[in-house]
């Protein structure tokens, strides 16, 4: 036990669990206001569910030892989940640490879904999918599992957290549907400067994430915490110079976009890059992403707010650049490609296509069972006055003109009988 | 000439424009507006508070036509504006005693008729 190593991961834990609220504002302010709460409520509701899931059943499944394929029963319930130390930090901070990724990472499937999936549904599949699908794949990656035992580099999660979540997201794009109003009408970010505030609270939350995965106070944590500053900061430049190029205008969306971008790219590599690779790697993360997003919004895959594009894409380029620029001078373990071990990258590659192929059915099945319980669109009519109402019944931006209030007792008050209530449609 | 006013869904309202857009209907001006119709209100709570939302978001759509083109607005802002439920809104169609056209102090019947190309004009 190291009171070092503990303090540092109390504080990055903060940071991870910050990133969630983050996500609500970046995912937020990119939909109509007739949907903000809704989508904003995704990503809140995730620190509830996904949170009281994982403390349950999801860290036992994904820590509970060391077999290939799964964890055990043996922490349900966080029983013998204590003060003991794992590793240099206590068992229990551990086990909160892990828990705010599992949060964020299902919380980033939301993004595909925005504006039409009903929020019961919504809540089904995403405990679920935290069950069935990230705890076992961080048991592969980080549990002793196969992954791991096969060598595979993630140092934060790219492929854990960024490709398993961005598959989740395409398949339930495809299984619910486009929105009704997609390549029909524009479809605008409503409030730019809360995605702005949303990447950079994701940025500052993001180096509890990368460096916090080094799990003490030490070097690695450090050469992460450098790598997550400087790869981002490559991935905005060469995006703007890609908007400018293209368009003469550089877009604040696409800063908040390229932000993102680069956090994902470099969160399998975090640790186990320089930061030149990590410069290099931002930079060249910024161009199959940005031509992603373009390819994305002519098909019919209503990826509402490119889920794939962002983590997805991001992810790969991250986990497999990752197998090239490893290097034993900064990680002291493994060099990659460019340093003369090429099987690191065949590594990667399979240890990326095996997240692809488990994510991919597991949550086709979980979409297909949730519906067999309540159907996954809200009404096409809710769907149009907008989710805030119809599935809320509040809305994020009102006046409060018209409101009548409804005191507990006085249902037969003058106003609430006044003659408003006409038998009709929805408002 | 008649001023076409017509009061419709927020959410319908890119299929309205089209709609006037298709029946070469070209001056128009809109507006956020708040109004009740005899759709049923909507209940919010917010901690203990629950209100009943008597006033549903609309949008004001005001189009000044000469005779002939009532007919093709009007049908026009019905093709876009309607669902089939109660709350699609409503069209009225007013009398106008005079128009003018602030640019170049048209009257009446020129003045509504949209310019033909703005290239042209210049």
């Amino acid at each position: 036990m190291n009171g070092a190593d503990t303090s540092f991961i109390l504080v990055c834990t903060a940071l991870v669990l910050l990133m969630t609220p983050a996500l609500a504002f970046f995912y937020g302010g990119l939909v109509r206001p007739k949907n903000a709460l809704n989508t904003m409520m995704m990503s809140f509701t995730a620190l509830g569910f996904v949170g009281v899931a994982w403390a349950l059943l999801g860290y036992s499944l994904a820590f509970g030892g060391e077999a290939g394929l799964l964890g055990t029963l043996a922490y349900a319930g966080l029983r013998g989940v204590g003060l003991e130390a794992q590793g240099t930090i206590p068992h229990v901070l551990f086990m909160a640490f892990q828990g705010t990724f599992a949060i964020i990472t299902a919380a980033l499937i939301s993004g595909a879904v925005v504006e039409r999936m009903r929020f019961s549904a919504y809540l089904a599949f995403l405990t679920l999918w935290t069950l069935a699908v990230y705890s076992p794949v961080a048991h592969w990656v980080w549990g002793g599992g196969w992954i791991a035992a096969m060598g595979a580099l993630d140092f934060a999660g790219g492929t854990v957290v960024h490709i398993n979540a961005a598959v989740a997201a395409a398949v339930a794009a495809i299984v619910i549907g486009p929105r009704r109003d997609y390549a029909r009408l524009a479809q605008l970010p409503h409030n730019v400067p809360f995605t702005l505030l949303g990447a950079g609270l994701l940025w500052f939350g993001w180096f509890g994430f990368n460096a916090g995965s080094a799990l003490g106070a030490n070097a690695s944590a450090a050469l992460a915490f450098t790598t997550t500053l400087l790869a981002p900061a490559a991935t905005l430049v060469v995006w703007t110079l890609i908007d400018l190029v293209r368009n003469q205008k550089a877009t604040a969306v696409g800063v908040a976009t390229a932000i993102v971008v680069g956090l994902v790219a470099v969160t399998p590599a975090a640790g186990f890059i320089g930061p030149a690779a990590a410069l290099a790697l931002g930079g060249l993360a910024a161009v199959p992403s940005y031509f992603a997003l373009l390819w994305r919004a002519r098909t019919r895959l209503d990826d509402s707010l490119d889920v794939v594009a962002a983590h997805g894409i991001g992810g790969l380029v991250g986990a497999l650049v990752t197998g090239v620029l490893a290097s034993r001078t900064w990680n002291g373990t493994v060099d990659g490609l460019l340093f003369g071990n090429p099987a690191q990258l065949g590594i990667q590659v399979v240890a990326v296509l095996a997240v692809i192929g488990y994510s991919a059915v597991v949550s086709f099945v979980l979409l297909k069972l949730v519906a067999l319980f309540v159907p996954l669109r809200a009404e096409a009519v809710d769907e149009g006055v907008g989710l805030d109402v119809s599935q809320h019944g509040e809305e994020a931006y009102t006046t409060g003109h018209g409101a009548i209030l409804i005191s507990p007792d006085a249902s037969a008050s003058a106003l609430s009988a006044a003659a408003l209530s006409v038998e009709g449609g929805r408002a | 000439m008649k001023l076409v006013v017509a009061i419709v869904r927020t959410e319908k309202l890119s299929d309205v424009l089209m709609e006037l857009f298709k029946a070469e209907v070209r001056g128009l001006t809109i507006s956020s507006v708040q109004g009740h119709g005899g759709e049923l209100e909507h209940v919010e709570t917010y901690r203990g508070t629950t209100v009943k939302m008597a006033l549903s978001e609309k949008v004001r759509i005001e189009v000044g036509v000469s005779n002939h083109f009532v007919e093709p607005t009007v049908h026009a802002i019905m093709r876009g504006g309607r669902t089939g439920s109660v709350g699609d809104g409503k069209i009225f169609v007013v009398p106008v005693e005079k128009v003018y056209r602030i640019r170049n102090g048209e009257e009446d019947q020129e003045a509504v008729t949209p310019v033909r190309s703005v290239a042209a004009a210049r």
